[in-house]
C-alpha cells in the first residue's frame, strides 16, 4: 500500500496525467454512446442498439473488446511515467531517498495493477448497464454467462502494460518508447509475413500461425478476437451468401498463459535492468 | 549500537578499462565531520554513487552500521545530496518534500521546520521549476534533513551557486555540523572543506592517498617568515638551528621551514639573544590548499 500510495502521489501531482488517467476512464463510458447511434435515412431505420451487440452474453466479448482498444491511451501514461523518472533523474533521487530497486518498480506495477482493476470494474458495470437496457434476454444465468471475457481483458490490459512498462525502462524516453510499440508491431507483421512465406518449407509440421500466436502483441490480440462476424445480423448475410464458416471466438486457455508468461517476463527483464544499469 | 556508521571494503569501479575507483577501504565513525576530496575526476562522485545504492561496485564491497541495515534501510535514515538537486518539477517543494516523507516513512512534521532552516518557508507552495539554482540547493538540503539524519551525504554542495548561495549553504553546513550530525563532504574546495572538516579523504586517481585528521595532513610544523636589515646574518643564524630544515628568500622575505616544533617565543628569544631585531616576524601554517597540492603532485 505504500508503494501504491507513493506512484499515486506521484501521478496524482501531474496535471498531464492526471487529465489522461481521467480521460481514460471517461473514454470508457463513451462506449455508451454507440447505444444512441440512428440512422434515419427514408425507409432505413437503423438503431445500432437494437442490432443485438448489447445483447447479453454478447456484451462481455463485444464491450471488452471495444474499450480494450483504449489501453493505448493508458500506455501513453505509463511510458511516460517512467520517462519522466529518468528524465527529470528523480529515479536516482528516489533510490538515494531509500527506495529499493525492487520497490520502485513494485510501485509502478501496483499502480498498473489498479488501473486494470478500476478499468475490469468499470467495463462491468457499464456492460451491465447497457445491457440492463438494450438486452433481450435477462436471464441471471445468462446475463453472467461468459464472463470469461472480463477475465481475459484484465490479463491484455496487464500483458500490454507490462510491455509498455519494460519499453519503458529500456528506452527511458517516452516518446521513443511509443514509437517502438508501434514498430515492434510492424515486426511482428512482418515475421509473419516471412514465416507464412517459407517456414512450412522448412520445418514441415509447423504453420506460420501456431508460432505467431506466441508473438507478444499478436498474442494480446488473440486473448479476445474481434466480435462482429459473431454478430447474429453479420452472420445472417454471410449464411444468405453462403460462405458459412464457422470460427472459434472463445477465449483460450493458452492463449492466457501466453500472456501471463510473457508479463512475468517484461517485468523480470525491468527489474534485470534496473538492477544492471548504473544512475 | 556501535560507533561505525558506514564501512567500504576494497569497493572498487571500472567503467571499460578506466578504473575509476580503485580499492578503496574507508570506515565512517559517528561524530566526525569528514571531508572528501580530490582533483575532478577522482572517483568522489562515483564513490558516492557506490554507497548511495545507484552505481553497482564492480568488485568489494560496503556495508552500513556493520551490516545491521541493508543498503536501502540504511538510506532512508541518512541523508544525501548529489551534483545536482532533483526533484518532481511540477510539484511544488513542500509536495516533493512530502513525497521524499513517505519513501523514508518519516513523518511530515518536520517539514516546516526544515524548510524555515534553509529559508523556503515563504515560498513552499511554488513549484520546482520556478526555483534559482540556488533555491533547488537549498531545497535539497531540506530534504536531506527532513528525517533527521545520522549522516548527511554532500556531494559538491556548492557547486554552481554564486557567493552568497556558497556562503549560505556553508553556515548551513556548519550549523547542522554543530548540533552533531555526522557529515561526509565532498568537494575539489579546498577552503570549503578546512573551515567545516576534521577528518580528511584524499583519492587520487581512484586510489585512497591519505586518510587522517585535518591538521595532521602533512608532517608540516610550518614556517616563519622573517625580515631584518641584515637579511645575510640572519639567513646563517637560521641555518645553525636544529629545528629548521630550509631557509630560502622569497619576497624579501626569508621563509624559514621547520622540521621540528619551534615557538614563537622560543625563536624570538634567540634572535634577541643573537642581537638579530626584526622588522617582520609571522608564523604560518601552510593552508590545506598547499599541502594538498604537495600531497597530490608529490
Amino acid at each position: 500500500m505504500r508503494l501504491l500510495s507513493i506512484e499515486l502521489y506521484k501521478l496524482w501531482h501531474n496535471r498531464i496525467s492526471k487529465i489522461l488517467i481521467f480521460g481514460y476512464f471517461i473514454l470508457i463510458f463513451s462506449i455508451a454512446i454507440l447505444s444512441t447511434i440512428k440512422v434515419e435515412i427514408g425507409p432505413i431505420n437503423f438503431h445500432l442498439a437494437d442490432q443485438g451487440i448489447f445483447n447479453f452474453p454478447y456484451i462481455w466479448h463485444f464491450n471488452t473488446f471495444m474499450i480494450g482498444l483504449l489501453k493505448i491511451f493508458f500506455a501513453i501514461i505509463i511510458v511516460a511515467m517512467i520517462g519522466n523518472e529518468y528524465s527529470y533523474k528523480t529515479l536516482k533521487q528516489n533510490l538515494i531517498d531509500g527506495l529499493s530497486k525492487g520497490e520502485f518498480l513494485r510501485s509502478k506495477v501496483y499502480a498498473i495493477l489498479a488501473f486494470v482493476g478500476i478499468s475490469t470494474l468499470l467495463v462491468f458495470i457499464i456492460s451491465l448497464i447497457l445491457g440492463g437496457i438494450y438486452s433481450d434476454y435477462n436471464e441471471l444465468q445468462i446475463v453472467f454467462s461468459e464472463l470469461e471475457y472480463l477475465f481475459a481483458y484484465a490479463v491484455k490490459l496487464f500483458g500490454f502494460f507490462s510491455f509498455c512498462l519494460f519499453l519503458g525502462l529500456l528506452i527511458k524516453r517516452s516518446a521513443f518508447a511509443l514509437g517502438f510499440l508501434a514498430l515492434w508491431q510492424v515486426i511482428e507483421g512482418i515475421f509473419y509475413g516471412l514465416m507464412k512465406w517459407k517456414l512450412s518449407d522448412l520445418i514441415p509440421f509447423l504453420s506460420a500461425e501456431q508460432v505467431f500466436q506466441f508473438f507478444p502483441l499478436n498474442a494480446l490480440g488473440n486473448l479476445i478476437k474481434e466480435p462482429f462476424s459473431r454478430l447474429s445480423a453479420v452472420q445472417n448475410i454471410v449464411d444468405q451468401i453462403g460462405e458459412g464458416f464457422s470460427k472459434d471466438y472463445g477465449i483460450s486457455i493458452l492463449n492466457i498463459g501466453i500472456v501471463l508468461v510473457w508479463s512475468a517476463l517484461f517485468l523480470w527483464w525491468s527489474y534485470l535492468l534496473l538492477k544492471k544499469r548504473d544512475l | 549500537m556501535s560507533n561505525t556508521l558506514l564501512q567500504l571494503d576494497q569497493l572498487s569501479k571500472s567503467f571499460g578499462n578506466l578504473k575509476a575507483v580503485d580499492q578503496l577501504s574507508i570506515t565512517l565513525e559517528k561524530g566526525n565531520v569528514y571531508g572528501l576530496l580530490g582533483p575532478n575526476g577522482s572517483g568522489k562522485s562515483t564513490t558516492l554513487g557506490m554507497i548511495l545504492n545507484v552505481i553497482n561496485p564492480t568488485s568489494g564491497s560496503f556495508s552500513w552500521c556493520q551490516g545491521d541495515l541493508t543498503t536501502h534501510g540504511a538510506l532512508k535514515k541518512i541523508g544525501a545530496i548529489i551534483e545536482r538537486p532533483n526533484f518532481y518539477p511540477y510539484m511544488s517543494a513542500l509536495q516533493n518534500l512530502r513525497l521524499i516523507c513517505k519513501i523514508k516513512q518519516c513523518s511530515y512534521e518536520t517539514i516546516q521546520e526544515k524548510l524555515i532552516l534553509v529559508g523556503l518557508w515563504e515560498r513552499r507552495h511554488s513549484k520546482f521549476r520556478t526555483f534559482s539554482l540556488g533555491m533547488k540547493q537549498r531545497l535539497a538540503i531540506a530534504a536531506a534533513l527532513v528525517n533527521n539524519p545520522d549522516l548527511l551525504i554532500l556531494d559538491e554542495p556548492t557547486n554552481g551557486l554564486d557567493p552568497e548561495g556558497i556562503h549560505q549553504i556553508r553556515k548551513l553546513i556548519r550549523t547542522i555540523a554543530e548540533l552533531g550530525t555526522t557529515i561526509l563532504l565532498a568537494s575539489h574546495l579546498l577552503d570549503e572543506v578546512e573551515k567545516v572538516c576534521n577528518h580528511v579523504i584524499v583519492l587520487k586517481e581512484g586510489v585512497k592517498f591519505y586518510e587522517g585528521p585535518v591538521d595532521e595532513i602533512s608532517q608540516s610544523f610550518g614556517f616563519f617568515e622573517l625580515k631584518t636589515k641584515d637579511q645575510k646574518a640572519l639567513s646563517q643564524f637560521a641555518k645553525t638551528l636544529p629545528e629548521v630544515k630550509e631557509v630560502k628568500l622569497e619576497n624579501n622575505h626569508l621563509k624559514v621551514l621547520l622540521k621540528a616544533e619551534l615557538s614563537e617565543d622560543v625563536l624570538s628569544k634567540k634572535l634577541a639573544e643573537a642581537q638579530i631585531y626584526t622588522t617582520h616576524f609571522v608564523k604560518k601554517r601552510p593552508s590545506l590548499e598547499d599541502q594538498f597540492l604537495t600531497l597530490i603532485q608529490s
